[in-house]
């Protein structure tokens, strides 16, 4: 395999990088709303949000982004591949996070809220200033697991066209006939980019905890 | 020996802060609170006491709408506490609570605890939220922990805090939900040394305790609540010597035994 078409690779691995990282912080928002809509006490939004997640968690990433590319397309919006995968992704993320962080909202004791609100703090500065930070570091091993997954699961962006580091992978190796040689170093690059977060991931959760468990 | 009375005469006078008139409150089919009617004027300090399960933690929840009620009226400060936020936003900046398991946020230092509802809910600056926290820490006798987080402090310790960080928002009224119920036994003299001299400062309290030396030693009235209601209510000479109903003698009974 020559130079050519590890560059290659790595354009392809440039594209991975991207759609998860879109995925990922738009995701982050998104799953942010989602969470504060689930644990909002207002049942209808409860019940939408419910639904959404069911959705979402229901049905596999490869259908969900089939129908952002083609289903949009069918109703009129021509999106770019690039912009349609991102938007799976994001909806994708969005449903697992708020999920997530439904949970770790919920798993922060009541007290904390009644003390908040006893101290006259209003919803805004009691999620912020007190649920979130403590729900965060509960869902930091789920969050940082979920993240894995999403980076891996851009490889699925290839079925509608999108040349990301696997369908990059398929390419060359139909090119030069060394699936082993090449696969294996897109593997490496998997690895290269997933095992960074689960270290970072580990070490986060220790400072939150030390802050907690001093 | 005086003769039993409906209302009792606090020797404080003066305006009523809290008052409470005909407050039921139900879960679902459960009547939590029967007729409550109590009225708590400015500087009174009242121990309200009963068995478990008999409304008292319901009653003062109440009071800063940690809990609705269905019927009646609670007025606090003059303002009448129903649904609105406003006016419970009103009410829960001049009443401040200290819970049982003190509810200190773990992830902010002592410091911290007590500077967070004064920065956010009164708008006071940094350097003035971090001053207050000071000399209040300093006042329950703990300010040399206040870069401190609170799991690192004993249970006594950080309830001190809890009673800081309440004080921090200056309020009117103390709340204390059974504030000692969760400590070692030798960390509950450090906590009612505090909430005894806060009481002597002249602060308006309300206590659920079964601390029936503090109740002697503070307290103007004391309540006792049994199924949701209020049965009893007397000076506590009165209420430990001369107990009017029978389930108070019951339960006086029962924890003076200990």
């Amino acid at each position: 395999m020559g130079s050519e078409e590890f560059v290659f690779l790595l354009i392809g691995l440039k594209w991975t990088v991207l759609l998860s990282a879109v995925g990922f912080v738009c995701g982050c928002l998104a799953g942010l709303g989602v969470a504060l809509a689930r644990t909002s006490g207002i049942p209808l939004l409860e019940r939408i949000t419910a639904i959404y997640i069911g959705i979402f968690q229901g049905t596999p990433l490869l259908m969900q982004l089939f129908v952002t590319y083609y289903g949009l397309a069918l109703i009129g919006l021509k999106l770019d591949a690039w912009v349609a995968v991102a938007i799976g992704l994001t909806l994708h993320a969005s449903a697992y996070l708020g999920e997530i962080w439904r949970g770790s909202i919920e798993a922060v004791p009541r007290g904390q809220t009644e003390a908040a609100k006893a101290l006259s703090l209003k919803y805004v500065s009691r999620m912020k200033d007190v649920i979130l930070p403590q729900a965060i570091g509960i869902s930091l091993p789920a969050t940082i697991g979920f993240l894995v997954q999403l980076i891996k699961g851009t490889s699925l962006a290839s079925i509608v066209g999108f040349t990301e580091l696997t369908r990059a992978g398929n390419i060359i190796s139909n090119q030069i006939f060394q699936p082993l040689t090449v696969f294996g170093i897109v593997g490496a690059l998997y690895f290269l980019m997933c095992c960074p977060l689960t270290i970072i991931g580990a070490r986060l959760e220790q400072r939150f905890n030390a802050a907690h468990a001093r | 020996m005086t003769t039993a009375t409906a209302s009792v005469q606090s020797p404080i006078t003066g305006e009523a802060v809290i008052t409470m008139s005909h407050v039921e409150k139900w879960y679902d089919a459960f009547q939590a609170l029967h007729d409550i009617n109590m009225s708590v004027r400015k500087g009174e300090r009242i121990v309200l006491c009963g068995p478990s399960g008999s409304g008292k933690s319901t009653l003062i929840r109440c009071i800063n709408h940690l809990e609705s009620y269905e019927k009646g009226e609670i007025r606090v400060g003059g303002i009448l506490l129903g649904n609105q936020a406003k006016a419970i936003d009103a009410i829960r900046r001049e009443v401040g609570m200290v819970f049982q398991q003190f509810n200190l946020f773990p992830h902010l230092t002592v410091l911290e605890n007590c500077m967070l509802a004064p920065m956010r809910a009164l708008g006071v600056g940094k350097t003035e939220a971090a001053d207050r926290a000071r000399s209040l820490l300093a006042r329950v006798k703990i300010l040399e922990q206040a870069e401190k987080y609170p799991i690192q402090l004993s249970g006594g310790q950080q309830q001190r805090v809890a009673i800081a960080r309440a004080l921090c928002m200056r309020p009117k009224i103390m709340l204390f939900d059974e504030p000692t119920s969760a400590l070692d036994p030798e960390m509950v003299k450090e906590v009612l040394d505090t909430m005894i001299s806060l009481a002597e400062e002249g602060m308006t309290m309300i206590c659920v305790t079964h601390e029936m030396g503090f109740a002697r030693q503070v307290a103007d009235r004391v309540i006792f609540m049994a199924s949701g209601a209020i049965v009893e209510e007397a000076h506590p000479g009165e209420f430990f010597t001369n107990p009017r109903h029978e389930r108070t003698r019951k339960f006086l009974g029962e924890i003076l035994r200990n």
